[in-house]
């Protein structure tokens, strides 16, 4: 079970709508434009986002006889893309499915597919502590997982969820990377004033409490919502952003932790 | 909608199927002969312990969204509140069914307060204005709730559903989970037996959550629960310093508005982002008495009126046809 893959990164978070699929496909695009190969797998069920943000939607993931054979998001073929968005015919359509049933799928998902020699997998999980998350975590006991970015945002609401969160990791064995605090700040374009939209200083609180490094924060920044469709790397489009020094800087450390 | 086993086949048809115990996976299964029988098609006897449990309540509303982190649960809150608010004479009543991440105990302002045993049942915890009820409140519960799926969870929103005692209540809202999970599904379909009437859906404008958002219409459809209305959240953001109005999250695709008419549901309102509201849920403070000049409670109030004709014109949930 992924053989070939060298690392494996998980992004959770307790809380939804945190953005933990944003920053894992920025991750993945950021790493990719470092100069490695990676795969991006995203096993929320309910609500796979990765093909819409990385402009994927109508690709269709092809069956081999080694298993699935992923999506690729760029003609060298160095982030391959895989979700269960290409398994569904309708946008539309929404899973219903009772545990067993998810089980298998988020099982297969993990070992059925092909990912030929990458350096990085990033692993984007859906909120909560459900039984997707267990079963994604039972199934990776075997395999080397290099450790979870824990992804929040800065009020005490999303804080208490996502220690419920490192709580789960803790007891279930998983390295914690660090804490990364989402929509931390927005900056009005016409006056350059910063509002805590959805107050401060909540990650560095959280990261103090449980003893995680904290990563880094990430602004709010409407023109990497707008990235979103369109499968570009904050690095490339918007290299001066502080958000595309915050990737460069994630991607360095991860990089580096693995080296020493 | 018996209970299952964590460990039965994914190829199970389910025991509340019509195939059960006819499928061919079945004949392997030790209760082959009980499904068989059809005694597990049968009418769950806890759906209609909830049946009667919940008939005092007369309007009961489920707050959904397939997207996490759009402001349900803010949303539940300032609903409730404004309903308690401007009506003195109405009961209403909160019921926080996210088992991985309640969020009621904190923006309601209970935070740490503890549900009573009483002889009819467990009693919710009473805030300023209303009652309220999640499961933060059986902390020492965590542990033992936090890694066990499936059956478990199922057996705590039955629990919620049938043992709590509400009294005479106008309104019961039913703060949920993001996604179409288990939760969802176990809720619904109990709730669909006690007569609902209806489902608020809520959204954020971009359409990375739209795309979920749809999802959970889809599954409301499924599962035959009417939809009451879209309510699109963190619409506009009007920066303090310049009052210059900005769009955090940008409606490339027209928002909320544009998809409730695409999937033909009614559109409720757009709330603005206001960062006091965050504020104040974070310290359990109730928002419409501390701003109650914000935009936000301006549109909110407009909200809350449509839902309230809604419900009213609705005279009694149980007899609605939801086929």
């Amino acid at each position: 079970m992924l053989e070939g893959v060298k690392h494996v990164l998980l992004v959770l978070s307790g809380k939804g709508g945190v953005g933990k699929s944003t920053i894992s496909t920025q991750l993945a695009l950021a790493l990719k434009e470092s100069g490695f190969r990676v795969g991006l797998l995203d096993v929320d069920l309910c609500g796979p986002s990765v093909p819409y943000l990385l402009n994927l939607e109508d690709r269709d993931v092809h069956q081999s006889s080694d298993g699935w054979i992923p999506v690729f998001a760029d003609k060298e073929q160095k982030l391959a893309v895989m979700s269960i968005g290409f398994l569904l015919k309708n946008k539309d359509n929404s899973i219903v499915w009772r545990g067993p049933k998810k089980t298998g799928m988020v099982k297969q998902f993990l070992t059925d597919v092909v990912w030929q020699n990458i350096d990085y997998l990033i692993i984007d999980t859906p909120p909560g502590t459900s039984d997707e998350h267990i079963t994604v975590m039972e199934n990776l006991r075997n395999v080397k997982c290099d450790g979870a970015l824990i992804v929040t945002t800065p009020q005490a609401v999303a804080v208490d969820d996502v220690l419920r969160e490192v709580t789960f990791c803790k007891k279930t064995g998983i390295h914690i990377f660090g804490i990364i605090e989402n929509m931390s700040g927005f900056v009005c374009p016409s006056c350059s004033e910063c509002t805590n939209i959805f107050s401060a200083g909540g990650g560095i609180a959280l990261s103090k409490m449980v003893n995680v490094p904290f990563l880094a924060k990430v602004p709010i920044d409407p023109q990497v919502g707008k990235l979103a469709e369109t499968g570009q790397s904050v690095l490339v489009t918007l290299p001066d952003s502080q958000v595309a020094q915050v990737f460069r800087k994630l991607v360095e450390e991860l990089t580096q932790s693995k080296e020493a | 909608m018996a209970d299952m086993p964590s460990d039965i086949s994914q190829h199970c048809p389910g025991t509340a199927s019509k195939d059960a115990g006819k499928a061919s996976i079945c004949t392997n299964c030790p209760n082959q002969m009980i499904c068989a029988s059809g005694i597990s098609q049968q009418p769950d006897l806890t759906a209609d312990l909830i049946k009667r449990k919940l008939s005092t309540v007369k309007h009961k509303l489920l707050v959904l969204s397939g997207k996490g982190g759009v402001g349900k649960s803010t949303i539940t809150s300032l609903i409730s509140r404004s309903l308690a608010l401007n009506n003195p004479d109405i009961n209403v009543a909160v019921l926080d069914i996210d088992i991985c991440g309640p969020s009621q105990p904190r923006v309601l302002g209970v935070i740490g307060e503890q549900v009573h045993q009483s002889g009819s049942g467990w009693s919710p915890v009473l805030t300023d204005l209303y009652k309220t009820l999640a499961r933060d409140v059986f902390n020492m519960l965590t542990d033992i709730y936090i890694d066990k799926p499936d059956a478990q969870l199922r057996g705590m929103i039955k629990q919620f559903l049938s043992e709590v005692d509400w009294g005479a209540l106008d309104y019961l809202i039913l703060d949920t989970p993001p996604g179409t999970s288990d939760e969802h599904l176990s809720a619904t379909s109990y709730l669909k037996h006690a007569g609902i009437t209806g489902v608020i859906i809520i959204t954020t404008p971009q359409q990375v959550a739209l795309l979920d958002v749809r999802k959970e219409i889809d599954f409301c459809r499924k599962v035959n629960i009417p939809i009451l209305g879209v309510i699109e959240n963190m619409s506009i953001f009007v920066c303090p310093n310049c009052n210059n109005s900005v769009e955090i999250f940008p409606a490339l695709t027209g928002g909320g508005c544009v998809m409730a008419k695409e999937l033909n549901v009614e559109f409720l309102g757009s709330l603005p982002l206001d960062p006091l509201l965050a504020k104040c849920c974070d310290e359990g403070k109730n928002f419409l008495t501390e701003i109650p000049e914000s935009p936000t409670i301006l549109t909110l109030q407009t909200i809350v009126q449509k839902i309230i004709d809604r419900c009213e014109k609705i005279k009694h949930p149980s007899e609605i046809d939801t086929t």
